[in-house]
């Protein structure tokens, strides 16, 4: 690791104080991304401003319809949240299935968003459910917040503090796990509005990050049933490719759990 | 059997300090002016090395020095070597390029060291490390076997044209075609043994310590074999003469083979600290392990077996190019060779076998003995083979098998070895049983109506361990004997040192050596400790590997043993003025048969220390040496079968079962056993399901983090099924065949077998990942 200056930031006004003042500067999260690139030095922020202990950044609260998670929460966190149990309980299992105990006791809502790592499990649950990002600046729908492989639209120094999700009638998340990283080799999770619009998600699968698959709402929409997917054709044709899954087997995975991921939503 | 007694499962001794973390490894070590080494490391596979300009890194404040190549080649450090001799079919001897610990011309593949820098701190070495510009002329690189021996390929080295290092071959070629001419049926079948990174938990390091005054070396490292360390350095690298010299491996972190050999970064830690004049640590990070630890298997092989009409073997025709990577490590000549043809007989009666091994150069990172070298390449091809042979034969695998096992012993195969004893039928029975095998078809069928694919997969697995007589292994070219040293230090208070050549780095030797002194003398092994890796402590002695500390480890401290304990009952038939023949052991006690007479052994050895009243022209003192030097290899064996599920919609394996019944001889620890078939398993589960370390077409590795290289996790395999079926080794007095690698040499070809019985296709190659096989289902 190169040398940093380390910030331990106590309000979300701090930390972005905290950011203006320095060159090249990184919030850290739960570091289970920042963390290993900066040991492999493959980055070197000059400072280094820690939210963990901002406490307007913790928690789940559940209001009508409405399930929002601050950013801080950690995976175990939410997995263990009844009020994420009683919402959306696709929500406590996608966390169940993220990572290792290790990461699920690190890792937060608001750092794997931010990182849109395109294979991490949380962005497809947003795209999926019709989430809204909230920053210290605006709020951005989880549509227009996801640009592409490690990329939002976040602007520089901006902090997300918490998602809303809209409580779904119906959603489940089945993924495929990545058999050394344990990222999704490709995860998809399904949604049914209360409204009846169907929403569904793939991550781990496409060259540009999280994706919706338009073929597969549209045959969720007219039956919500995993063999209303049996027909569904997926191209492979950029989808990622790696030693660990071709484009094919991972286009193969978009409709199979797909499927499972409906079975688990009922 | 005592409580604490040969067989006895007692809880070991060192996991106090490990699981409370006291243990002490290399990198805990801190000398006083330690300095820290950090590679300059090639990023390319094949380059020149136009010049190294060191000179901003030399200005950095706390950087002491900046060696290259060019410094260790002029200082005379001599080339790292290849210590089995292995010649060719037309009578040549194996063809090898010089390996400088750093290199002064040429980078051969992706890691190598060309520069050391040397700093006060770990993080300013590798700071330093980035600022020193090595001018590169990249060169064509090849990673493939296949592609490294055509015409035109890029060339490794000059001294092995076409890339090959030896073309040998073993068995009889005439008798063998004359088997398939008349073979009633033949079998072949195409293999790949995959590459492994072998990924022992503690990352390799060193600490070398150079007295000026007494122009003497100490060197810590994560070594298996300190005494051969210490032998290779001095008689070899130009180091330091042997008695100058004192190599201390403390804990070790495991080492699966991969800590046997004798690595540039240890040469160079004690070259630049003497050059420095402080000591120079070097502890690896997991990168430079992936890149730079002896990686194993990496074979391709094409086999091809003959039947009678009663599918009884006639014979078996094997080719197989083996992989060395950019150069020949200490004993990676042996590995595609000696340590694995010689065991292609199996279990069963063949009465011919030729197989030929090309071993070639590579782009990559040398290849060397993993757990199980060669071994589990054999069982592997094998294994597959007989599973391949039963469904073209259209017979029961298990049948198939039991028609052409050994059933009679000694066994000379065709391929020198000659197996002491086993019970195969015992074996496969026990394994049947445990798994049910009469059964399968039903759950099959419950399985296809859940939409499973299930599958069955049997391997019946040999081995050779506790290598070996030395004369047999000097005779095929070894360049060091194989037995194994002991001293039995009796203290004048009774307490007992027991100095071992072997090497402690998971096996759990401070308990099962222990046992054994427990077993004879009747003392608690909280009296008994245990000495090693210390070559200023131990006398010289071979170290750990290939399964062999129990059989020839232990056996060497049996016989110190018995010399000991003749000693101390002379000494207690004196003080008890009765008959050494007389004198029995019993329970801490020398007692003089059928009479409530006894001395306790602590008096004993106090008398044997005092001295005063000792028989007549003995010496004072109670200590004794052997070197035991065995009669032949041992040959674990046993029977693994697998019961599996396949998901057709993701390719995804799920294990059901997985049975195993080894012959390991006699169980010292069987908690310490099973434990060791535990990790064996799960590496051979890992190897047919997970591992692979990738080079693409450029040899660049692919696979150099965990990020990629899929490590088996505790829920990729399953909880294991084990049992026992013993016949004893008459080859050591104790009849122990050793356990150590059973698990990663029998494993794969179980799970392999199974996923393809599953799947109904009889071609998948390792590792079987999701989405190898859904593409294996899908195929057409």
């Amino acid at each position: 690791m190169y040398q940093t200056t380390y910030h331990r930031a106590s309000s979300v006004d701090e930390a972005v104080s905290l950011f203006g003042k320095s060159s090249e500067a990184k919030f850290l999260a739960g570091g289970q991304t920042l963390l290993p690139v900066m040991k492999q030095r493959l980055a070197s922020p000059s400072d280094v401003i820690d939210l963990g202990k901002i406490k307007e950044l913790q928690g789940v609260e559940l209001s009508g319809d409405v399930l929002t998670i601050k950013a801080g929460t950690i995976y175990y966190d939410i997995m263990q949240n009844a009020d994420v149990k009683k919402a959306i309980p696709a929500i406590a299992y996608l966390t169940s299935v993220l990572g290792d105990p290790a990461v699920r006791y690190r890792g937060t809502i608001g750092g794997s968003i931010a990182n849109n790592d395109p294979a991490a499990d949380f962005p497809a649950a947003l795209l999926a459910l019709g989430a809204t990002v909230k920053t210290n600046k605006r709020s951005i729908t989880a549509d227009d917040f996801f640009k592409g492989l490690f990329t939002t639209a976040l602007e520089d120094g901006e902090i997300i503090t918490a998602v809303s999700f809209p409580v779904p009638a119906k959603a489940g998340y089945e993924k495929m796990r990545h058999p050394a990283s344990r990222f999704a080799l490709t995860g998809v999770f399904v949604a049914k509005t209360k409204s009846g619009e169907v929403r569904v998600a793939a991550t781990g699968a496409s060259q540009s990050g999280v994706m919706r698959v338009p073929a597969i709402e549209a045959a969720l929409k007219a039956n919500w049933s995993p063999a209303a997917i049996d027909g569904v054709s997926i191209s492979a044709s950029n989808l990622l490719a790696d030693i660990h899954g071709t484009a094919e087997y991972r286009a193969n995975l978009i409709k199979v759990m797909a499927q499972r991921a409906v079975t688990a939503a009922g | 059997m005592g409580v604490e007694g040969i067989g006895a499962r007692v809880v070991r001794k060192e996991d106090k300090r490990f699981i409370t973390g006291k243990g002490r490894y290399v990198d805990d070590i801190k000398l006083q002016g330690m300095t820290h080494a950090h590679f300059v490391r090639s990023p390319h596979a094949h380059a020149k090395v136009k010049g190294i300009d060191s000179s901003e890194a030399l200005k950095m404040p706390g950087v002491v020095a900046v060696l290259t190549g060019q410094q260790i080649v002029d200082d005379k450090v001599g080339n790292l070597i290849c210590g089995w001799a292995i010649t060719s079919k037309d009578g040549s001897p194996m063809k090898m390029g010089a390996w400088p610990a750093m290199a002064p011309e040429t980078v051969r593949f992706v890691g190598q060291a060309v520069a050391v820098v040397i700093a006060d701190s770990k993080n300013l070495a590798r700071d330093a490390a980035e600022a020193v510009v090595v001018d590169y002329e990249e060169l064509p690189a090849v990673a493939d076997v296949h592609a490294a021996i055509k015409s035109g390929a890029p060339q490794l080295h000059p001294e092995a044209p076409g890339n090959q290092v030896y073309d040998w071959v073993i068995g009889d070629e005439g008798a063998t075609d004359a088997a398939f001419a008349k073979a009633a049926n033949v079998v072949k079948l195409d293999v790949t043994n995959n590459r492994l990174a072998p990924n022992a938990m503690e990352p390799r390091a060193a600490i070398a310590d150079y007295d000026a005054a007494e122009e003497h070396f100490t060197l810590y490292t994560t070594s298996q074999n300190p005494h051969v360390a210490r032998l290779v350095l001095s008689a070899f690298y130009n180091i330091a003469p042997e008695h100058k010299l004192r190599v201390i491996a403390p804990d070790v972190g495991g080492g699966f083979g991969s800590k046997i050999f004798i690595y540039p970064e240890e040469m160079v830690a004690l070259w630049a600290s003497k050059k420095v004049g402080r000591p120079v640590k070097w502890t690896g990070d997991r990168t430079e392990a992936f890149l730079t630890d002896a990686h194993g298997r990496d074979h391709v092989t094409h086999a091809e077996m003959a039947f009678d009409a009663n599918n009884k073997i006639t014979g078996l025709k094997v080719k197989t190019y083996a992989n060395f990577g950019a150069y020949m490590s200490l004993f990676s000549s042996s590995v595609p060779t000696y340590l694995y043809a010689t065991l292609l007989s199996g279990q069963y009666n063949i009465p011919a076998i030729h197989a030929e091994v090309v071993g070639v150069y590579t782009n990559t990172t040398p290849v060397d003995a993993y757990r199980g070298a060669g071994r589990p390449e054999a069982s592997y091809l094998i294994e597959r083979l007989m599973e391949t042979a039963a469904r073209q034969l259209k017979v029961d695998p298990a049948a198939l098998r039991r028609t052409n096992f050994i059933t009679t012993f000694p066994h000379q195969t065709p391929v020198i070895m000659a197996y002491d004893t086993g019970d195969f039928n015992a074996s496969l029975d026990a394994a049947m049983k445990a798994i049910d095998y009469a059964g399968f078809a039903g759950r099959k069928a419950k399985a296809k109506a859940d939409g499973k694919l299930r599958g069955i997969g049997v391997s019946c697995y040999i081995e050779a361990c506790g290598i070996a007589p030395s004369k047999a292994v000097g005779s095929l070219g070894a360049g060091v004997g194989l037995w194994e040293s002991a001293e039995v230090r009796v203290n004048p208070v009774g307490t007992i040192e027991i100095l071992t050549g072997s090497h402690s780095h998971g096996q759990g030797h401070e308990t099962t050596f222990c046992q054994l002194v427990a077993e004879r003398l009747g003392v608690p092994i909280s009296q008994v400790s245990i000495v090693h890796g210390d070559t200023d402590k131990v006398q010289f002695g071979m170290g750990t590997y290939g399964s062999r500390s129990a059989a020839v480890g232990l056996t060497a401290i049996l016989k110190a043993m018995e010399k000991m304990e003749s000693k101390a009952k002379k000494i207690a038939a004196h003080a008890l003025e009765a008959s050494e023949g007389d004198i029995v052991i019993e329970n801490g006690e020398f007692k003089v048969a059928g009479t409530d007479k006894a001395i306790a052994f602590p008096m004993v050895a106090l008398a044997a220390y005092t001295a005063h009243n000792l028989p007549d022209g003995m010496e004072p003192g109670l200590k004794e040496s052997a070197f035991y030097d065995p009669t032949n290899f041992t040959f674990p064996a046993g029977t693994y079968i697998c019961e599996l599920e396949v998901d057709p919609g993701t390719g995804k394996t799920s294990f059901v079962n997985f049975v195993a019944a080894d012959d390991f001889g006699r169980l010292i620890n069987p908690m310490i056993v099973e434990g060791q078939v535990h990790g064996g398993l799960v590496q051979g589960i890992g190897q047919a399901l997970l591992e692979h370390a990738i080079y693409d077409a450029n040899g660049q590795p692919v696979t150099a983090s965990f990020m990629d290289y899929a490590m088996p996790r505790a829920d990729d395999v399953p909880s294991f099924n084990l049992s026992h079926t013993t016949t004893l080794c008459p080859g050591n007095p104790l009849g122990i065949k050793g356990c150590g690698e059973a698990g990663a040499i029998g494993a794969s070809a179980a799970v392999i077998n199974a996923i393809t019985d599953a799947i109904g296709k009889n071609n998948l190659e390792m590792p079987a990942t999701p989405d190898r096989v859904w593409r294996t289902i899908h195929a057409a």
